[in-house]
Formats: structure tokens, sequence, C-alpha cells
């Protein structure tokens, strides 16, 4: 941090002295700032701005919605380490949805909830703050309840591991927008797969307590794994314009992995088949279980209080 | 040589580093009751960190834009890491962090009190940000010199992330201010409930005060809590005006002889209730600390479980 500090090192007494000054030197700025402020937001030849902008959205709520059921374990992890390491999972989503949420806009500005005349409230945040449950395209797995931590960690391994093979690809999509969010993501979803990997081999093989919560956890959230590579239509089209990935093709690749990491732990696949929609509606479609609501009750309330509200 | 010489020695020592302002590094020799004192303290300042998620976490999952959830994330998550760090200074003592948590959820050890109040709007974390950490930085910045190594070296880190958590609070009342009337009022409002706690924050008067004199003798502390209290006012009341918003104290004025501000006193009986465990919050906070260490448990017994097995295939292989 030593390198963004505007005052002398040792001149601690003055801590107070920058309050009053607006320097660049403040994280996460001084101001909201566009996420994408300087970014070529022109949608590429032959693609459909509707499409691509639904796309991002599925992307950016599977990120936002487990964000912030990952932020629940914020003062609540087993010890200091997985606070800390949960809380940076949470923010690398958080800023991944800022990114995608954005994209989405700019992409089509139709799906940005209006709000009442002069209201500051940015893109990203209509679009977090001010949809309804329904118009979420998360997949459901990012809505259940934490659970214990086993079933945290075979979540995050799960979704880590399909959306790492999904950015993979997406960091060649012919949206630099996408291309670059990908790029970045990647990076921080290696990460993320790598933290719950080793916790999830250690508490296969940690004590007998541990492995029974994990294999109990890990069959909590298996039926919702298959909804991963059910490929929507708007995927289909994204997929075929250059521009997305269709899940179905990474599944095989997403296969060897979880495979690896089940044979390391000693723990069998799950037997339980996947879990239904309704009228065939799941997360991608806008149907979703009964918790989405209730984070979003949490996660909006102070937003929707304040239409006209400056943050 | 007898023993008694040499601890005579060896306490002669420890004084000269004393009153040379050096440092006393975990090897060199040290009084008990140097020892017990700074385990104490930094035991608190630890439990301080920890305790202090919980009521600023309690907005992470309302906070009302996405960039303020990010930053309000991380800097609780900030906090998590000093308790690290000053856990880590408390260790080279000779106690662990397992003994020292136990001791926090058993009431055995103190933290803030300041934590012992709520956070009833998202305002709060502004205020929090601007206030407390404004009065925790006067009480730590003089601790960067303190005479025992590892918990100055841990105040410097901490110091320079308090102070940007303070201009991320003060930054975030700020731009409430330029807002809606309501959100003015909010900041107004927040500011007027924190104000009397942030001054408490500083200990009672020094008169009241029974730690002081033995740990200024020993470099442990630096300045008195008036004294602190004194220079947090003078610090803030430009800050308050910058903002636009007022103190809830009658009393509090410039003294024009005096250079300093004279100002009004805290409610010293609802600080001596909040401190002995009546404070709106002191039961909820170590029953929400006490359920995620318990609930933690088999966790950490699987990772230590894990190790041990690791290391003993590591040593037949």
């Amino acid at each position: 941090m030593s390198d963004v500090q505007t005052h002398e090192p040792d001149d601690h007494e003055s801590a107070y002295s920058g309050l009053l000054v607006n320097d660049a030197h403040w994280a996460f700025g001084t101001d909201f700032e566009d996420p994408l402020a300087g970014v070529d937001t022109t949608v590429p030849d032959g693609v459909d701005a509707k499409a691509l902008a639904a796309y991002c959205l599925m992307l950016g709520d599977d990120a936002l919605v487990l964000s912030q059921r990952l932020a629940e374990w914020c003062s609540n992890a087993p010890d200091l380490e997985e606070d800390i390491a949960l809380a940076n999972i949470a923010l690398d989503l958080l800023g991944q949805a800022r990114l995608l949420l954005a994209r989405a806009a700019a992409a089509d500005p139709d799906l940005v909830p209006a709000l009442p005349e002069g209201s500051p409230v940015p893109d990203e945040d209509r679009l977090a703050f001010f949809r309804n449950d329904a118009q979420f395209r998360n997949v459901r797995l990012t809505e259940l309840p934490n659970g214990d931590f086993a079933e945290t960690i075979a979540r995050v391994l799960l979704f880590s591991t399909w959306r790492l093979a999904v950015f993979e690809r997406l960091s060649h999509s012919r949206d630099a927008v996408l291309a670059a969010v990908a790029a970045k993501g990647a990076k921080e979803l290696t990460y993320h797969r790598d933290f719950a990997g080793r916790w999830f081999v250690t508490l296969a093989r940690g004590t007998e307590e541990s492995r029974r919560r994990l294999v109990h956890g890990l069959g909590e959230i298996w039926p919702l794994w298959p909804e991963l590579f059910e490929t929507h239509d708007v995927e289909h089209v994204v997929a075929k314009a250059g521009v997305g990935v269709d899940p179905a093709e990474v599944a095989a690749e997403v296969e060897v992995v979880i495979e690896q990491v089940l044979a390391a732990s000693g723990v069998d696949r799950p037997q339980r088949g996947g879990l239904a929609g309704v009228q065939g509606r799941k997360g991608r479609d806008g149907g979703h279980t009964e918790h989405l609501s209730r984070v979003l009750t949490e996660m909006q309330v102070t937003a929707r209080a304040h239409p006209q509200g400056q943050w | 040589m007898s023993s008694a010489v040499a601890d005579h020695e060896l306490e002669a020592h420890f004084d000269a580093t004393i009153e040379h302002a050096d440092r006393i590094e975990p090897r060199d020799w040290m009084p008990d009751g140097y020892r017990k004192s700074l385990v104490r303290q930094i035991a608190q300042h630890a439990h301080s960190e920890i305790i202090g998620m919980q009521p600023e976490g309690n907005w992470i999952g309302r906070a009302p834009s996405l960039r303020r959830k990010a930053i309000l994330l991380a800097k609780v998550q900030d906090e998590a890491g000093h308790g690290l760090y000053l856990y880590s200074a408390a260790e080279t003592l000779g106690v662990s962090r397992d003994e020292l948590t136990e001791m926090l959820i058993s009431g055995k050890q103190k933290y803030s009190s300041i934590f012992n109040y709520p956070t009833l709007s998202y305002t709060d974390v502004g205020t929090i940000g601007w206030l407390v950490d404004g009065a925790a930085i006067c009480n730590q910045v003089p601790l960067c010199r303190t005479s025992f190594g590892p918990y100055g070296r841990a105040m410097i880190r901490i110091c320079k992330e308090e102070s940007f958590h303070q201009r991320q609070g003060f930054e975030l009342l700020m731009t409430m201010m330029r807002g809606t009337d309501e959100q003015r009022a909010m900041v107004q409002e927040s500011v007027n409930r924190f104000w009397w706690p942030a001054l408490m924050m500083f200990g009672p008067p020094d008169e009241d005060s029974t730690n002081t004199e033995q740990s200024m003798t020993w470099g442990i502390k630096t300045h008195t809590n008036d004294e602190l209290r004194q220079r947090f006012v003078d610090m803030s009341v430009p800050q308050a005006k910058a903002l636009g918003v007022t103190f809830p104290d009658p009393e509090l004025v410039w003294n024009e002889e005096r250079g300093q501000h004279d100002f009004g006193q805290p409610d010293w009986d609802e600080f001596w209730a909040v401190v002995k465990g009546d404070g709106p919050c002191n039961a909820q906070r170590i029953v929400h600390r006490k359920r995620a260490w318990d609930e933690g448990a088999w966790v950490r017994e699987a990772a230590l479980a894990f190790a041990n097995d690791s290391s003993r295939k590591g040593e037949s292989a």
C-alpha cells in the first residue's frame, strides 16, 4: 500500500490531514465512476445487441447473487483467514457483476429500469436494485442459502470451475468488453477454484464430521448443477455470433476437473437428478427458487427507499 | 553470578531501552507486568477489530449501491486483517489466538465499547468511518511509536489503512449531503448518535483512569485520555463544518485563550454501564462471535487433522 501514500511515511501525526483534500488515491475513487468509462462499448457487427445485453445480465446476475450470499459469511467464518478469503471471492464477483451489468446497460438501454426524473442512480445500480426477482437471470445454484461451510465450499467449487471454463472461452469473445472482463475474471476464478478445491479435499479427508458435512452439502446443491450446462436461447444466439459461450460445450472439461477433485477426496458423485423448473422455466428464464426474493429484499431495501438518493 | 543480579542488570537494560525510546523485541527480557499489560492492550485491540466487523458488517447486505457495497466489504475485510496482525503481535508474547478468542468470548478480556452501539441506518457506516475511525486514529497514531516492536510495526500498517477507511466514511457523508433532504437529515441524525460514544472512545477522564500512569512510564501509552480527546475534538470541528453538520453539544465553543475547544462531558454513567456489559449490543456482539467460533470448530479441527495426516504421510514417504 505504501506506493499510494501521499504523505511522508513517518508522518503519522497527520493521518487526519488528507481528509478534506480530494486526491487520486482513494480506494474505489472519490465518487461514482462508470466502470466502463473510456471503453468502446460499440456492439460488434452482426451481433444482436439485445441478446448480448441479456447474456451479460445472466453472467452478471450469477456473480451478483453469489457475491451477496458469500458476503453473508463476513464475521461468521470458521476463522479469520477464511473470513478474509470468502470476502475476497465475494469482492471479485461483485467487481465482475458491476462490469457485466454496465455492459448490459450499454448494449441495451431498454433493459435499465426507469426511475423518477432527475434520479442520479447509475445504470449498474438500477439493474441491481430496481429489478424484481423474475427479471433476474442468474442460475438457481447461486441463490440458495449458504448452508454450512462445507456446503459453501462445494458450491464455490462447482460454480468457479464452471465459470472459469466459460470465461476462458469468453476471453476470445468478439465483444472486446466481454473479452476483457473474462480475461480479468479468469485469473480471479482460478484462485476461487483453488481455494475451494483445497478446502474440499481438506474437509473430505479431515475428520468424520467434516466428511459427513461435505458429502451432505455437495448432495444438497447437486440438483442445481445440470442447469449450468443447459443452453438457453440467448446463449445459443450469442455463441453463434461469436460473442458468448454455449455452456454445453464446457461440460466435458468441467467434468474432468470435478472428477479429479472427487477422486482426490474419495467422495462419490451424488446420485441425484437435476431440479425441475416450473413449466420448464429455470433461472435463466427468470424462474427462481423461493430464496431469491428474500435475497433481493435485503439487498435492495436501502436503494429502493431512496430512488433519488446519491451514494 | 546470582539470578538476582542478572535480573537486576536485565531490568536496567530494559529501563534504558524504554528511556531511549528504542523498541523492546519479543526475545528481549521484560518485566512480567509489562508483558501482561501489553497482552491485555494488544488483545483488547485485536478483539476490537474483530467485534468491530459486526456493526458495519450489518449493512453489507443492504448497501445502497454496488460501489458502496464493495467499499464496505473491503473495509470489514481489512478489519479482519488488522485482527490477524494484532493477534500475531500478541502471539509473540506467548499467548495463542485460540486462548485470546476464548478470553473474549468468556468476557475475561474486553474490546472497545463503541462497538456495543447499534448501526441503525446505512449512514452509520459513514459516521463510523469518519468519527469512530477518526477517534481510533487519534488513539492509535501514537502507538506507532509504542515501545514493543511488533505492536508498533503492526500499528503503522493499521493506521495507514484506518486513514483510508476514515476518508471513505467521510466521503460517503459528503456525498449524502449533496443528495436529498432526507439523506441530509439521516447524516445529522447519525452524527448525533455517534458523537458522544466517539468521545468516550478515549476512555474515562484522566483522574479516573487506572491504567494510564504505568502504561505511560513503560512507553506502551504515550498520551493521556484527555489529551487525545481534546485533539480529536479540535480536529473534528472543522470537518463537521465542511460537511455541514453540527455536533450535539451546546457547550462546544472555541476558547481563544487556550487555543482549543471547550466541550461538554459525555454521559460517564452510560459509559460505565456499557463497559460493565449493559450497553445496547454487548450481549449480541459476544453471542455472534461465540456462535461463529463454535460453529467453525469442526472446520478448524478438520484442517488440523488433515494437516497432521498429510505431514505423517510426508514423513513416511
